[in-house]
């Protein structure tokens, strides 16, 4: 494998043999008309990367705003900031981010696999997917959206005075791209499985992204159909959520997180299946009780459709639904926990090795406990009345999705980005940017805790003063980690035309997707494989390694 | 008719993704079930809120139920079960690869469902000239009128959406009705008409859950 040379210059970035990259042409009409599970993966890829950007763009714009009281932006516009952040960030980045890219990309391969059960369908979730951003993109450039990515009736149906029906229209169609792409991985899972790829022998990604499937068919319809009664009560000045109107804006509440919550775990399941992979590739370790692990994600997918009102403590549920809903709280921290224990004993006595893609791994298992042990003291009723729609609500779940997903993200980006091009990143300039970004995202969320706790209320264009300091700090963060994000859109960009050739296995890993050449080619094996071991066979002893 | 023993077209052979056509089958139908229960959830929000809602206006709600046609509700109900016993029927045809009664069946599935189609229309215009259409032309008087709004207002977000499903029922119908006439199924190869029958029979079961809440709960009362 190190013998391989760096090719000169050349139009495609990956000059294989017989790749998915050049098999079936290389035009844009080859592309756009794919039915190759991995090449829509590619697509797909490319298009939240382009949200990722514009969601960050916003990010850094409620930052700015926030380094001196009362800030550059007039409220209107900061409202329409933070709601094209949240917006975006979580339909458009985090919901697809894992299941539609590595998720795509890795599961035909992981099962052995051709393709996905319905390839069309995939082509159709992203077609629906890039309508959805679109529909999204023109009502933030028309004039933006101001509600929240809650919506919250009865301001989004009645007093907004926001682009609210078109932003409603976008997130209602991007659902369905969820919905599909959920439907195809559970028939896949199901009967798509090489011979002898029983159950117990699944990596526990293809685990993760099943469980999150399950949240995805499931919970995105109830999303859909309230997001469409609040279209209707706002065109038609008719409907069920606002009280002047004879509704109920706690049902718009229970139906919204009915699906936002479990939208949580659809955002962080497919991390843990991140992680559980690249963990005992780095330890060198099997992976510590693989059944715990995977029946951890299952049970949460599960629990999780029965939390949802701990959004709602102070909203006016009855005191006996709080503690109902606070004692299923603390119940779904259990499986999260045994996760993060199985991490950490996969790490025990493990030969492990500090690779860009463990760093992150780490990272993420860090940050996401810090984000779940503050989790449980949300679930905590009275603790909960005094941080609600504080900083340290913001603090707690951006060490979640951020700390932890985006951190998995990009540990799963590493990891299997010479799988995917077929090239070795510039290691080194990888680990920097994994510290950068771990620092920078503690710097910035971190003071948000304590401001949560000192009393500063989120949504807010300004604050009292004496919160100046934190906000600095935080402010300070950002900056960091957005070169942090920045710098692997470098790396990564030259490692496609200069990067060393990575070979088919260049962690040494378990796993069918490693057995396949990189890129692999269109319908990923020459000969369907046949599975006769369980997975993670890893040995202690140190592997040679090409980095 | 004797070109019913014409040879029927060759077995297809399974998309790239599959080893077998048997596969491939179990995959769709699979697909099929996976995406009725996103629809279950669908409805399933929209039931919630009629249920919050006539537990909150119960005066109101049985006053609105008392507006409704249930004549034509009714005879539509029978119409829709007759279709599901006509799709029911095509489904057994095709198993036994009987190339023209699928098709009969089919075409009698369609044409019921237009004809339901067709009653609830002729229902939404009785109720449009009663002004009981929300939002549009809504003229209701009493102490109850704003209870019977809500219940309209769900009324026809909730038979609408049912008729939406409908109407792409009856296109799935007439694709796959089509491609039976043609020959394109045989004892062996058959997955089409049975997802559709599938699809169908939940459209159907929609409906018999739609049927007692807007026609009849609201008459129990005194």
């Amino acid at each position: 494998m190190t013998t391989a040379t760096v090719t000169g210059k050349t139009d495609e970035p990956v000059v294989g043999t017989r790749n998915y990259l050049t098999e079936g042409g290389v035009t844009l009409r080859s592309w756009l008309l794919t039915r190759d599970h991995k090449r829509i993966a590619i697509l797909y890829t490319l298009s939240i990367t382009l949200f990722f950007f514009v969601g960050g763009a916003a990010a850094t714009l409620i930052r700015l705003n926030l380094v001196t009281p009362p800030g550059i932006f007039t409220p209107d516009v900061y409202n329409r900031l933070f709601t094209l952040h949240g917006i975006v960030m979580v339909w458009f980045f985090l919901i697809p981010s894992i299941p539609n890219t590595m998720g795509n990309f890795l599961i035909p391969l992981m099962i052995g696999a051709k393709d996905l059960a319905f390839p069309r369908l995939n082509l159709l979730s992203w077609y629906l997917y890039m309508a959805a951003g679109l529909l999204a993109l023109f009502a933030i450039v028309i004039g933006g959206v101001d509600t929240g990515w809650t919506f919250y009736t009865p301001f989004s149906s009645m007093y907004s005075n926001g682009y609210v029906v078109l932003a409603l229209a976008a997130v209602f169609t991007a659902g369905f791209s969820s919905i599909l792409t959920g439907l195809n991985f559970i028939v896949t899972t199901h009967r798509m499985r090489a011979p002898g790829m029983t159950w117990y022998r699944l990596p526990v990604f293809v685990w993760s992204n099943y469980a999150t499937s399950i949240i995805m068919v499931l919970a995105t319809p109830v999303l859909a159909i309230t997001l469409a009664l609040v279209a209707v009560e706002r065109l038609l000045q008719v409907g069920i959520f606002d009280p002047a109107l004879g509704g109920d804006p706690l049902l718009f509440q229970h139906l919204f997180w009915f699906y936002s919550h479990p939208a949580v775990y659809i955002m962080i399941l497919p991390g843990f299946g991140v992680i559980s992979e690249v963990v005992p590739c780095f330890a060198r370790k099997p992976l510590f009780g693989y059944k715990f692990v995977v029946w951890s994600s299952i049970t949460i997918s599960v629990i999780g459709f029965f939390v949802w009102a701990h959004h709602m403590f102070v909203a006016g549920i009855s005191l006996y639904a709080g503690l109902v809903f606070s004692l299923l709280s603390y119940v779904i921290a259990v499986p999260s926990a045994i996760k993060v224990f199985n991490w950490t004993a996969t790490l025990h006595k493990g030969w492990i090795s500090f690779d860009a893609p463990m760093l992150y791994a780490l990272g993420f298992i860090g940050l996401f406990t810090i984000g779940g042990l503050t989790g449980l003291f949300l679930a905590n009723l009275a603790f909960d009345v005094h941080v609600t729609d504080t900083y340290f609500v913001v603090a707690h779940f951006h060490y979640i999705m951020v700390g932890g997903m985006v951190s998995a993200y990009f540990a799963g980006l590493h990891y299997w980005w010479p799988k995917v091009t077929g090239r070795l990143y510039h290691e080194w300039w990888a680990r920097i940017a994994a510290l950068l970004i771990f620092f920078g995202f503690n710097l910035t969320f971190f003071p948000q805790f304590i401001l949560g706790y000192l009393g500063m209320q989120r949504r807010y264009f300004s604050y009292a003063p004496e919160f100046q300091l934190w906000n600095i700090f935080s402010s300070a963060g950002a900056s960091v980690l957005a070169v942090g994000y920045v710098l692997p859109f470098f790396y990564l960009g030259w490692s496609l035309f200069r990067g060393q050739r990575a070979g088919a296995n260049p962690w040494a890993a378990t796993g069918l997707e490693w057995q396949t050449s990189s890129p692999p080619p269109t319908h990923n094996f020459d000969r369907t494989p046949t599975v006769t071991r369980p997975p993670y066979q890893y040995r202690p002893e140190p592997e040679p390694q090409d980095v | 008719m004797s070109d019913a023993r014409r040879e029927p077209w060759p077995d297809p052979s399974p998309e790239p993704q599959y080893a077998t056509m048997a596969q491939q089958a179990e995959a769709a139908s699979f697909g099929m079930w996976v995406f009725l229960a996103t629809e279950v959830l669908f409805f399933g929000g929209m039931l919630l809120a009629y249920a919050w809602a006539r537990g909150s206006f119960p005066a109101g709600f049985a006053e609105a139920g008392r507006h409704t046609k249930i004549f034509i509700g009714s005879v539509n109900t029978v119409v829709l079960l007759t279709s599901s016993f006509t799709m029911a029927w095509a489904v057994n045809a095709a198993e036994h690869g009987r190339r023209r009664p699928t098709a009969w069946l089919l075409a009698a599935t369609a044409l019921l469902a237009l004809l339901f189609l067709a009653l609830k229309g002729v229902e939404y215009h009785q109720e449009w000239t009663e002004h009981l259409v929300p939002g549009l032309n809504f003229r209701e008087e009493g102490p109850n009128a704003h209870a019977v709004e809500l219940f309209y207002f769900l009324y026809f977000m909730l038979t609408g959406i049912h008729g939406i499903h409908v109407t792409i029922g009856i296109g799935l119908i007439a694709v796959t009705m089509v491609r039976a006439w043609r020959g394109a199924f045989s004892e062996r190869y058959y997955t089409p008409v049975e997802v559709t029958g599938l699809y169908w029979h939940f459209v159907d079961i929609v409906w018999i859950f739609l049927y007692p809440l807007i026609y009849l709960v609201g008459r129990s009362g005194p």
